[in-house]
C-alpha cells in the first residue's frame, strides 16, 4: 500500500464549497414550515423570580407560543439537565432547568422561549415578557466565593464548593525540607470566551409517526446531545437524530449540551412544527460557556542548580454558576503537572467554586494553558533568582528524551499512570532556539535599547496530552460506482478532518484522494461517536480508518484473487485497480468487486463472503500519545504608553507524524493566536453585582491580524508508538505555551524597571503601573 | 440581535428632510449607519421613525471658499483623504481617519454621522475641536452655526434639537497651521482611541508662533488644552518646550471607566501630547 | 401617508441578476440576503459591525451588510461571495490562493475575508504585508491565525501582476 497523501500538503477538500459561499451551517438550513425562537434571559445575576408575565407577548400578531418551565409537559417541570459527567468527587453537580424554575444564578440564564413566524417578532415579543425578580446576594470573584460566609451561588446550597480536588505523587515534605531554595508565587489567570466566529445555533424537528426527533446542531459532539437529549426527554436514542451540518469553529464550548438543545426540541414537539433558535452574539457572551479565573499559589523546592525537586500549592477555580461540563475543566488543569519537567514530588490541591456568572468549560487547551503558565512562571521565578537564562533553566529539569515513556507520577481515575509516551524536549528547544535566532537577541536587544527601546525575549515549553479515548469509530466502504465512502461520528468545526481521513484512507486503499469522500457528525448514519475535543480526532478517528480501509482491502484482494485466478500475494493497487504482477490485461477495479459483494435480486453473493465491500472499526490508540513543544516569543514594550508589540513569533512543535504538515501549522498558528489573546487582549468583565460588561466586539477584544506577529514553525516528528500511524494530537499544542511566552518576554523587556508579570491577561496600564512602581 | 420595527423615510431634499422632521415623532436620523445600525440592531436605539439621508445629494461633498473648507454632513469618511481642498489644507484629518474603524466601515461612515454621534474618544470630533470647526445646522427656519466648543452638550449629544440636522462642517483656513498630527493609543487597530491628540504648530523659525492641542478621550467631549496653546506661543520648538508642555498635559482632569482609570489616561495624555507635537514641529519645518 | 406594515418594494442587482422584492423596512441587507433571496454564503458573525464575516460589495464598495438596511440597496449592484467565482465556476484568483495557502478552517469568516480582499486589492494591486493586514483588520478570524489569509492575499495580487506582465 502507498505513502502518497499520508504526510503531504493535501489541499483540502471542504474549501472548493466554503470559498465559494456553499457551505451549509445551522442558520443556513430552511425546513418547510419552520418557526424561528427568541429567549427572554435573566438580567440578574442571582434573584428570585417572583412571576413571569408573558401575556402581552403571547398576543402579539406573529407569535405562535411563549414557554416557561411550566407550560412544558408536567414530568419536565421539576427536571434539571442531565450531569453529562457525573463524578463521586463532584460535591455539587448542579445542573440548570432548561428554563428557569424560581431561581436565576447569572445573567444570560435562559427564562423563556419565544417561538413567532420571523426571529424578529420572536424578539419583539421577548422583549414584551415581564419577569419581576427578587434580587439576591451576588458572589462574582472565586477568591470571595471559597470563603465562608460568602454569599451563596445558589440560595439553597450548602457552600460554594463544587468539588476539591487534590493530585499529589512523591514525597513532597522531604523536597521541601532538601532544597536549596524555596519559591513561592501566586498567579491570576483569566481566560475569556471561546468566541468561534459563528455562535451556537440548534434546529429541531419532531415527526412521532415517522423517524422521532432530529436536532440539528452547531456542536462539537453530536453523539453527547443525543445521549443527553434522549434522556431528558425520556425517548429511546434509536429516535432522536442529532446532526452537525458545516460548524464555524468550536474552540471547546460547543462540546457541551446546553439548554436550547432541551427547550428547542420541546417546543418543536409542542408545535408540531421545526422551530430554530440561532445564538446571537449577545447572547454567546452570556451563555456560551467560558474559562475566566483561576488563582494558582505555588512553592517550588529547588536545589542549589535550578533543578526543581517538589511543587506544591492550592488552585481556586472559578466554574461559573453551574456545572454543565463535570470536572473536566479542572480536571485537565492539574493532570498535565508539571509539564514536560522531571518533578519528582507534587501536591496541589484545588477549590472548584460557584460564581453567579456564565458556566465554565473547557476552551482551547482547557486548563493546559494555565498549568503550563503555572510551571513556566514558576521557571522563570528560578531562573531569575539563581541568574540562570531562560533556555539553560528548562534543559536543566526536562524529562530526558532517553526517559520515555515516563511516568509523572500522577494517577487517572481507573489507576493507570499518566504516562508521557515519547518526545525529545531539548530537541525541540534546540530547534526554536536556532528558529528565533536567540543567540542573536542579546545584540538586537542592546541596539534597540540605545534607540530607547525595549525588546525582550520569551521562552515557553509545554507538553500536550492528545487523543483520549476511549474510541472513535469508521466505516469505509466502497460504493458501486468505486468511490469510496468515509462514515463517522466525529464532527468537524474546521480541522480539516475530511481531507485528513481521505488522505489515511487513499494510501491504505491505493486510490485517488478525488474518489474518497467523508460524511461525519451524524448519529443516524454512525451509531457511536464521542467528539471533537482535547486534539483527539486525528489520533482515534486516523486509526479506526486506517484500521477499517485495511480490512476493506483485505476483502477486496480475497476476492479479486479469486476472481482473477491469482493468489492475494500477486496483487498489485493503483488508483482503484486490482491487478496481477506481469499480467496487465488481469484486472478487476474497487467498484467491480463492490457490485459483486452487494447484488440485486437474481444475483448470487460470492460463497463466503458477507455482503458490501465495506468494513468498521473503532480501532484506537493504545493510551494518549503526549505532544510537545518550545515556543519563542520576541516583543517591544512602548514604556510611554504601556503597548506591546509582538515583533515575531517561533514555533518548535512535535506532534509525532503528521498527516497534513499544511493542516498542522495551521492548527499551531490558530492556537498560538488565541494564546496572544489570552496573554494582551481577552479580557470578560463583570462587575461586582454580576453585570456581564463587554457584552460586544468593540470592548472584548479578539487578536487581529494588525496586531498579530509573524509566526514561524519548525516540526520535530517523534513518533508515538501507541497508534500505527505515530501521530499525535495538534490542536491546542500553539495555544498551551503561548501566553507564557508573551509574558516571559514582556518581563525580559522590562527587566531595567525589574518587573513581574503575576496575571494575564497583561494591560497596557498594569504595565505602565509596574514600570512606575519600579522607581527605575 | 434585529431592530425593533420603525418606518423608513427617504427624503432626496434638505427640505423634504425639514418636512418629515417637524412631522415625526421620535425619529433618528441614518447617516452612514456605523454606529446608529448596531444600535438598532441591538435595540438600545428603538425610533418610530428612521429619516436616511443618504438620497440627499446636497448634504454631501467638499468645497472651498475664500476662508473655509466646507464639508458635507454626507461625506463620507473614505472620501475625504482624497479631496485636495479638505487634506490640502488640514492632512491631519487623513492621519486620524486611518485611526477610524476599517476601511469597509469608512465606505459608509459620514464626517457629519461621527460628529453627531460625539463618541467621547473619536478621533473626528477631536480634529474639529483643534481646527475650530463651525457645524452648520439647518433647522425649520433656516441655517444656524454652532461653534465646535458648543457643538456637545452632554454625554454622546450634540447641540441639536429633534427637528434640527447637521448639513456641513466649516473648517476656516485660518485654523490650518502649517504642521499638523494626530496620535493616539488604542489597544488595536481601528478601535476608538483610549486617548487622542490632535496637535497643529506654526513656526517662525525654530519659534512657535501659534499651536493648537485638542485631545479625545478624557472627558465626555474633546478637550481644547488653550493654556498649554498659549505657553507653547513664542517658545523654542524643541524636546524641552514639547516635554515640559507633555508635564503640564499630565494635569488635564480624565474620567476612568471599567476598563481603564484617569491616572492612565492621565498619562498617555502627556505621552501623547509630547509625540504629536514633535511630529507636527517636524511637519511645520519639513513645509517651511 | 403611513405605510402600516412598514414594508418599501425594492429593484437592485445581485451578483449580476436583477432582484425585485417587497422587504421589511427594519431588515437589514444581511438577512435579505439570507432570508429572502437564500444566498446564504454571507454569515452574520456579530450584528454590530466589527467582525466583518457579513461583509459584502454594494457597487463594488466592502460594506457591513449587518450595518445596512435592504432598502438602502435600491437600485445598487450588490456582490456576495457566491458572485466571486467565474459564471462557468472558475475561482477567482483569490479564492484559488485561499485554498492553496490553507487561509480558512472553519470557513465562517472567509465569505467576509474574501468580500474585502477582493475590493482592497482592485484599489490597491500591490500592496505591503501591512497593507493587507490593515485591510482585514475589521475581520476576525478564530481560525486561522490570519497569517495564511496574508499570504493568499499576497500571492492572489503577485498572480495578478505576473499575468498582467505577460
Amino acid at each position: 500500500m502507498g505513502v502518497r497523501y499520508f504526510g503531504a500538503e493535501v489541499r483540502r477538500v471542504e474549501d472548493a464549497r466554503l470559498v465559494t459561499g456553499n457551505g451549509r451551517y445551522v442558520d443556513d438550513i430552511e425546513l418547510p414550515g419552520m418557526l424561528e425562537a427568541a429567549i427572554v434571559r435573566s438580567t440578574e445575576a442571582h434573584a428570585r423570580i417572583r412571576s413571569i408575565d408573558a401575556a402581552a407577548a403571547r398576543a402579539l400578531p406573529g407569535v405562535h407560543a411563549v414557554f416557561t418551565l411550566q407550560d412544558f409537559p408536567p414530568e419536565y417541570r421539576d427536571r434539571p439537565m442531565v450531569q453529562p459527567y457525573p463524578a463521586p468527587v463532584l460535591l455539587q453537580p448542579t445542573t440548570q432547568y432548561p428554563l428557569a424554575k424560581d431561581e436565576v444564578c447569572f445573567v444570560g440564564q435562559a427564562i423563556a422561549l419565544v417561538v413567532a413566524e420571523t426571529r424578529h417578532v420572536a424578539e419583539d415579543a421577548a422583549g414584551l415578557v415581564a419577569v419581576d425578580y427578587e434580587t439576591l446576594p451576588a458572589v462574582v470573584d472565586c477568591r470571595e466565593a471559597v470563603k465562608s460566609g460568602a454569599p451563596l451561588a445558589h440560595a439553597d446550597s450548602p457552600d460554594n464548593i463544587v468539588a476539591r480536588l487534590r493530585v499529589a505523587f512523591g514525597e513532597v515534605d522531604a523536597a521541601f525540607a532538601d532544597s536549596a531554595h524555596v519559591f513561592e508565587e501566586r498567579f491570576l489567570q483569566h481566560r475569556g470566551g471561546c468566541h468561534a466566529m459563528e455562535c451556537r445555533g440548534v434546529i429541531a424537528e419532531d415527526r412521532p409517526h415517522h423517524d422521532g426527533l432530529t436536532i440539528i446542531s452547531a456542536t462539537q459532539c453530536p453523539y453527547l446531545v443525543r445521549r443527553n437529549v434522549a434522556a431528558y426527554l425520556g425517548r429511546d436514542e434509536g429516535r432522536v437524530r442529532v446532526v452537525a451540518p458545516d460548524v464555524g469553529g468550536g474552540f471547546g464550548p460547543k462540546a457541551g449540551i446546553y439548554a436550547e438543545e432541551i427547550v428547542v426540541p420541546l417546543a418543536a414537539s409542542a408545535l408540531g412544527r421545526p422551530v430554530k433558535w440561532i445564538e446571537d452574539r449577545r447572547e454567546h457572551f452570556v451563555t456560551t460557556n467560558t474559562q475566566r479565573d483561576q488563582e494558582w499559589t505555588l512553592e517550588a523546592a529547588v536545589d542549589a542548580d535550578g533543578r526543581l525537586l517538589g511543587v506544591r500549592g492550592r488552585v481556586i477555580h472559578d466554574n461559573g454558576a453551574f456545572v454543565p461540563y463535570g470536572l473536566l475543566l479542572p480536571m485537565t488543569t492539574l493532570t498535565p503537572l508539571p509539564g514536560p519537567y522531571a518533578v519528582p514530588a507534587l501536591d496541589v490541591a484545588m477549590e472548584v467554586a460557584f460564581t453567579n456568572t456564565a458556566p465554565n468549560s473547557p476552551i482551547r487547551g482547557a486548563g493546559r494553558p494555565n498549568a503550563a503558565f503555572a510551571m513556566e512562571r514558576l521557571v522563570a521565578r528560578i531562573a531569575r533568582e539563581l541568574g540562570l537564562d531562560q533556555a539553560e533553566v528548562r534543559r536543566r529539569n526536562y524529562v530526558p528524551a532517553d526517559g520515555f515513556p515516563y511516568d509523572t507520577g500522577q494517577k487517572f481515575r481507573d489507576g493507570s499512570p499518566i504516562r508521557y509516551d515519547s518526545g525529545d524536549f531539548e530537541g525541540c528547544l534546540d530547534k526554536v532556539v536556532e528558529l528565533a535566532d536567540y543567540a542573536g537577541f542579546a545584540g538586537r536587544q542592546k541596539a534597540a535599547r540605545e534607540e530607547g527601546r525595549y525588546l525582550g525575549i520569551g521562552v515557553s515549553s509545554c507538553i500536550e496530552d492528545t487523543g483520549v479515548g476511549p474510541y472513535e469509530g469508521a466505516t469505509v466502504r466502497v460504493q458501486p460506482d468505486g468511490k469510496v465512502l468515509i462514515r463517522t461520528g466525529a464532527a468537524s468545526q474546521g480541522q480539516g478532518h475530511e481531507t485528513m481521513l481521505a488522505q489515511v484512507c487513499a494510501d491504505r486503499l491505493d486510490v485517488a484522494i478525488g474518489d474518497v469522500y467523508v460524511m461525519a457528525a451524524d448519529t443516524g448514519a454512525f451509531p457511536h461517536g464521542i467528539g471533537t475535543i482535547g486534539s483527539r480526532v486525528a489520533v482515534n478517528a486516523s486509526t479506526a480508518v486506517f484500521d477499517a480501509a485495511e480490512s476493506v482491502r483485505d476483502k477486496a484482494l480475497s476476492l479479486a484473487a479469486e476472481r482473477l485466478e491469482a493468489s492475494v500475494e500477486d496483487l498489485e493497487v493503483e488508483d482503484g485497480v486490482i491487478g496481477v504482477a506481469g499480467v496487465p490485461e488481469m484486472t478487476v477495479t474497487y467498484g467491480d468487486l463492490a457490485r459483486q459483494l452487494a447484488p440485486m435480486a437474481g444475483g448470487a453473493l460470492p460463497r463466503g463472503f458477507a455482503p458490501g465491500l465495506e468494513a468498521t472499526s473503532y480501532r484506537t490508540s493504545d493510551g494518549m500519545p503526549t505532544a510537545s513543544g518550545s515556543n519563542i516569543a520576541e516583543v517591544e514594550v512602548d514604556i510611554g504608553t504601556g503597548e506591546v508589540r509582538v515583533l515575531r513569533y517561533s514555533v518548535a512543535h512535535d506532534c509525532g507524524n503528521m498527516i497534513n504538515p499544511m493542516m498542522v501549522d495551521g492548527q499551531i498558528v490558530g492556537g498560538v493566536v488565541h494564546g496572544i489573546g489570552n496573554a494582551l487582549f481577552e479580557r470578560l468583565v463583570y462587575d461586582e453585582s454580576g453585570q456581564p460588561l463587554n457584552n460586544n466586539y468593540g470592548e472584548y477584544l479578539l487578536p487581529i491580524a494588525t496586531e498579530m506577529p509573524p509566526i514561524a514553525i519548525t516540526h520535530q516528528e517523534t513518533p508515538s508508538p501507541l497508534n500505527p500511524l505515530g501521530i499525535k494530537g495538534a490542536g491546542e499544542g500553539g495555544t498551551i505555551p503561548a501566553t507564557s511566552a508573551i509574558v516571559a518576554a514582556i518581563e525580559n523587556a522590562l527587566e531595567p524597571f525589574g518587573v513581574v508579570i503575576r496575571s494575564y491577561p497583561v494591560s497596557p496600564e498594569e504595565l505602565c503601573d509596574l514600570i512606575d512602581a519600579s522607581g527605575a | 440581535m434585529k431592530p425593533a420595527p420603525f418606518a423608513y423615510h427617504d427624503p432626496s431634499t434638505v427640505d423634504e428632510l425639514m418636512g418629515l422632521l417637524a412631522e415625526r415623532e421620535n425619529a433618528r436620523l441614518l447617516a452612514g449607519g456605523q454606529s446608529l445600525m448596531p444600535m438598532l440592531n441591538m435595540r438600545y436605539a428603538m425610533p418610530d421613525h428612521l429619516i436616511d439621508l443618504n438620497g440627499i445629494g446636497d448634504l454631501a461633498g467638499v468645497a472651498e471658499t475664500g476662508e473655509a473648507v466646507e464639508i458635507g454632513a454626507m461625506t463620507r469618511q473614505r472620501d475625504l483623504p482624497g479631496s485636495r481642498p479638505a487634506a490640502g489644507r488640514f492632512p491631519i484629518l487623513a492621519e486620524a481617519l486611518a485611526h477610524v474603524g476599517h476601511f469597509q466601515t469608512r465606505n459608509r461612515g459620514t464626517v457629519g454621522g461621527s460628529l453627531c454621534h460625539l463618541d467621547p474618544s473619536a478621533e473626528l470630533p477631536c480634529v474639529a475641536a483643534a481646527t475650530d470647526a463651525v457645524l452648520v445646522v439647518r433647522g425649520q427656519d433656516g441655517e444656524r452655526e454652532v461653534a465646535m466648543a458648543d457643538w456637545p452638550t452632554a454625554y454622546m449629544t450634540p447641540n441639536l434639537a429633534a427637528d434640527e440636522a447637521l448639513v456641513r462642517i466649516r473648517l476656516p483656513r485660518s485654523a490650518a497651521l502649517d504642521g499638523q498630527a494626530f496620535a493616539e493609543f488604542a489597544r488595536r487597530h481601528g478601535d476608538f482611541a483610549i486617548v487622542g491628540v490632535a496637535a497643529m504648530l506654526s513656526l517662525d523659525g525654530d519659534t512657535i508662533r501659534r499651536a493648537s492641542l485638542a485631545v479625545a478621550g478624557v472627558g465626555p467631549q474633546p478637550v481644547r488644552l488653550a493654556e498649554i496653546e498659549a505657553a507653547l506661543a513664542g517658545e523654542q520648538a524643541n524636546e524641552a518646550t514639547f516635554k515640559a508642555a507633555s508635564g503640564e498635559a499630565r494635569g488635564i482632569e480624565a474620567m476612568s471607566d471599567a476598563y481603564v482609570s484617569g491616572k492612565y489616561r492621565r498619562r498617555l495624555t502627556g505621552v501623547l501630547v509630547e509625540r504629536a507635537l514633535a511630529k507636527a514641529a517636524e511637519r511645520a519645518r519639513e513645509a517651511a | 401617508m403611513e405605510n402600516p406594515r412598514h414594508t418599501h418594494r425594492i429593484a437592485l442587482t445581485v451578483n449580476g441578476a436583477p432582484v425585485e422584492a417587497e422587504v421589511e423596512d427594519r431588515l437589514h441587507l444581511g438577512d435579505f440576503l439570507r432570508r429572502e433571496l437564500s444566498l446564504t454564503g454571507t454569515h452574520l458573525g456579530c450584528e454590530h459591525g466589527v467582525c466583518g464575516a457579513c461583509t459584502v460589495m454594494v457597487d463594488g464598495q466592502a460594506v457591513r451588510s449587518c450595518l445596512m438596511l435592504a432598502v438602502q440597496a435600491r437600485g445598487r449592484a450588490v456582490t456576495t461571495v457566491e458572485g466571486l467565482a467565474a459564471d462557468d465556476g472558475t475561482l477567482s484568483p483569490l479564492q484559488e490562493a485561499f485554498r492553496e495557502h490553507h487561509a480558512l478552517q472553519c470557513g465562517f469568516c472567509t465569505p467576509g475575508m474574501l468580500t474585502s480582499l477582493t475590493a482592497f486589492l482592485r484599489d490597491n494591486p500591490a500592496p505591503t504585508d501591512r497593507e493587507v493586514r490593515e485591510a482585514i483588520s475589521g475581520n476576525i478570524c478564530r481560525c486561522t491565525g490570519y497569517q495564511p489569509i496574508v499570504a493568499a492575499a499576497l500571492a492572489a495580487a503577485g498572480a495578478k501582476a505576473a499575468e498582467e506582465e505577460n
